[in-house]
């Protein structure tokens, strides 16, 4: 009974705050360009939701191809730092450097680069710097994660770097990948988005550009339809990956 | 029970398999941690190290096994690489392999074929009776388990020199009784050089041959007693009046060590 309960809980929650917007909007005569109903939002959705379905499916491609590209980078440079001490030290301002700058400022920078025609490549670039940094930091911090006691079995049996790497290091730091790869994802979905913003044009023609597009209309129910279309996405992707490294983890576990 | 034949003790310190002579180690930042500390390990002698926490027990075992180099004095080691094999306080087992994937490391990494190392691991498993445990992963086996796979591990190479820095600490009295007996089973067989690390002066005269008593940090070398009963142990040694008498006069150069620091 209080599982079941347990359950329903979100969903009660989410259910009595449209309640209570739809009969306040209906209540105070909210004009719905500036409000519109969860109704009016149900309308819009349903009405768009083709066009909406292909933008959100732009912009997953766009972040998952981002991941992919900023996994392939960041552990390809961790392994390497892992390898040499002067290279880690080497990297790590500038990997500082790429986080904290917020990618909106790089925007116009990447956007000259790709070049205007190529609007898709300057947000898979922008989105990449952003999932860079949760994945090198989470590999660099694994790579280091192994037993100390481990290590000394290794250097006992003088095992060569690469056996180190291979068989000590690089398992080790299957928790801390899985991790970084967790929270990137999520970034990566944030950077996609903010990344659509700042380029700014609509060849990317994903959801940021139908919430830019509907905005500059002033169709607000068209607005709020895409940001539940990408809350929906983003809760999605989080559940599925999370459920991933909980299976991945417990199988490097052997549990 | 055992009736098997006692090993002279005396005469084999000869062929010495590993000795520290003066050796004293400092850390930067933490002073001295051992020394200056004599030790000489026989072929085949078991020796215990007992002492107060920090006295550089666990140092003076990493110089034997050659992981560290001494501040000062001079280390020899007779045992090559892949002759020498160290069981830690915790069985630090890769999680992600398998026991007998965890036992084949040493071989694995010395290059042994993979045909090969499994059988040497698999025979190393059922020494330590764990022969059907080979497929277990370390998070399924318990902690008496674990320490056995790890002890497998260090006897997989065929060791002239195991060393044991506290193995049983974290276990329970039982458990630790057993893993004694087949360490001392173990040691039968190729009868290795056994140095160990042990808080448990009961746990170093029933093991050891040789105890050598500690002050506290850093550590010097206190006293030394010889221990003439036969290796292994005859059944209900721990009840005989030799043990009661060698466990007390331990314990007595223990108190004084402590009593009196250098």
């Amino acid at each position: 009974m209080s599982r079941l309960a347990n359950r329903l809980a979100p969903w009660a929650l989410i259910g009595f705050l449209l309640a209570g917007w739809e009969l306040a909007c209906r209540a105070l005569g909210i004009p719905s360009y500036r409000l519109p109903p969860p109704s009016a939002v149900a309308a819009a959705l349903a009405a768009n939701l083709p066009l909406l379905l292909s933008s959100a499916w732009n912009t997953f491609a766009m972040a998952m191809i981002a991941l992919a590209l900023a996994s392939l980078i960041a552990c390809t440079i961790a392994v390497a730092a892992s390898l040499s001490n002067p290279l880690r030290r080497a990297v790590s301002p500038l990997a500082v450097a790429l986080q904290v700058t917020p990618v909106v400022a790089l925007a116009p920078l990447i956007q000259i680069w790709a070049g205007i025609d190529h609007p898709k490549a300057a947000v898979v670039a922008l989105t990449a710097v952003v999932a860079f940094f949760p994945i090198y930091s989470g590999a660099v911090a694994g790579l280091s994660a192994g037993d100390p006691d481990l290590e000394r079995l290794f250097d006992l049996y003088g095992a060569t770097r690469l056996q180190r790497l291979a068989k000590l290091r690089v398992p080790s730091a299957v928790p801390f990948l899985l991790e970084g790869h967790k929270v990137a994802v999520g970034l990566s979905l944030v950077g996609a988005v903010v990344a659509e913003f700042a380029a700014g044009s609509g060849g990317s023609q994903g959801l940021a550009w139908r919430i830019l597009e509907a905005g500059n209309r002033l169709q607000t129910a068209r607005m709020i339809a895409a940001l539940v279309v990408l809350a929906i996405m983003g809760g999605a992707l989080h559940g599925i990956f999370s459920a991933l490294e909980r299976r991945l983890l417990a199988r490097w576990l052997g549990r | 029970m055992t009736g098997l034949p006692v090993l002279p003790t005396k005469g084999r310190e000869q062929a010495h398999i590993a000795a520290l002579e003066g050796v004293t180690v400092n850390y930067p930042g933490r002073g001295r941690a051992l020394g200056p500390f004599d030790l000489t390990v026989g072929a085949g002698e078991i020796v215990a190290l007992v002492g107060p926490s920090g006295c550089g027990k666990s140092t003076a075992l990493r110089l034997l096994a050659g992981l560290e180099a001494p501040s000062g004095g001079r280390v020899t080691r007779t045992a090559g690489r892949g002759e020498t094999s160290v069981v830690f306080q915790s069985p630090t087992l890769a999680p992600w392999r398998s026991a007998v994937a965890n036992v084949a490391l040493p071989l694995e990494l010395a290059g042994v074929p993979a045909g090969e190392r499994r059988d040497r691991a698999r025979e190393a498993l059922a020494q330590v009776n764990l022969a059907d445990a080979g497929e277990a992963r370390p998070a399924q086996l318990s902690g008496g388990m674990a320490m056995r796979v790890a002890l497998a591990r260090a006897l997989v190479t065929d060791p002239r020199l195991l060393l044991l820095d506290e193995p049983f600490a974290a276990l329970d009295e039982i458990t630790r009784r057993a893993l004694a007996d087949d360490v001392l089973a173990l040691w039968l067989g190729r009868r290795p050089a056994i140095v160990f690390v042990t808080h448990s002066v009961e746990e170093a005269v029933y093991m050891a041959s040789r105890i050598v008593v500690m002050t506290p940090g850093p550590g010097c070398l206190a006293a030394e007693t010889r221990i003439d009963a036969p290796s292994p142990r005859l059944k209900g040694f721990r009840t005989t009046p030799d043990f009661r008498t060698a466990a007390e006069t331990v314990s007595d150069q223990l108190a004084r060590a402590m009593a009196h620091p250098r």
